[in-house]
């Protein structure tokens, strides 16, 4: 019963905060609500026994990936004025497909007859993951390392300011 | 067994979905698009840790899938800001109904 309170408490704050995020014309309050979706998927991962993932879903979603949105929304402060509508024309179509989809989707899901165990959850996540990530995933794990190298030096080299570059031509 | 139904965690996933999907379709702004597909990619974790837990609850596939799922978004979110912040010091909007030289 208290798990299935604190779960509702945490479907609050991730589909309050996904409602946030599509009905404010503000970008900026989108982003914050963005953020409070983000810490409740946070709590999801604990009540799922993956506490793991609930800190790298605070450092990297919420300190890394929401703050850098908000930085670019202030360097790209001039679509932040909500008096110009955010929406574009096929705004209707979507407020239809979208319900549509959500059911279709329910639909099927729900129909499935999930082969659940009831085995009792590890206690030592941490571990686990450890010994997996060296171990039979090793290979995902250095690909994974190595797209983050190659895309975090993509992105410094396409939003350099190229044109007050006063070191030699490259 | 917990007392939470698997079939709870499919539907706030899914809902969560919808919502990123409702964005990414309807927004103008490249930013508000971008949200869009960052909860979509949360609904993802979403399933993969739910189904973990409640089908192979001594393993942690799930788990670790859900930790790529970040660890590319990481990566996506870095270069899509970078072409965002490349495209409006070009061409000064954020607009993704502008920038559409590359259309057919």
């Amino acid at each position: 019963m208290t798990e299935q309170i604190i779960f509702f408490i945490f479907t609050l704050l991730v589909l309050g905060g996904g409602i946030g995020i599509v009905t404010t014309k503000n970008l900026y309050y989108s982003a914050l609500f963005l953020s409070l979706t983000l810490s409740g998927m946070a709590g999801y991962f604990v009540l799922l026994n993956a506490g793991f993932l609930a800190a790298v879903q605070v450092v990297v979603y919420v300190g890394a990936i929401a703050i850098l949105i908000l930085f670019a929304i202030m360097l790209s402060r001039r679509m932040m004025t909500a008096d110009e509508p955010q929406t574009n024309r096929q705004t209707w179509l979507a407020a239809i497909v979208s319900p549509l989809l959500f059911v279709a989707l329910l639909v099927v899901v729900l129909q499935i007859n999930w082969p659940l165990s009831t085995a009792a959850p590890t206690g030592d996540t941490l571990l686990l993951l450890g010994l997996s990530f060296l171990g039979s995933y090793v290979i995902p794990f250095e690909v994974i390392s190595v797209l983050l190298l190659v895309a975090l030096v993509g992105a410094i080299i396409l939003a350099r300011d190229t044109s007050t570059d006063t070191g030699r031509k490259g | 067994m917990t007392a939470i139904p698997l079939s709870w965690w499919v539907t706030v996933a899914t809902a969560l979905f919808v919502i990123g999907l409702y964005a990414t379709l309807t927004r103008k702004n490249a930013i508000a698009v971008l949200i869009g597909l960052e909860l979509m990619l949360n609904s993802a974790n979403i399933n993969f840790v739910a189904f973990n837990r409640y089908i192979t609850p001594n393993q942690v596939g799930g788990q670790i899938f859900a930790v790529f799922v970040i660890a590319i978004a990481a990566a996506e979110a870095a270069v899509a800001l970078a072409i965002i912040i490349a495209t409006y010091r070009r061409r000064a909007t954020v607009d993704v109904e502008d920038i559409d030289s590359m259309k057919f």
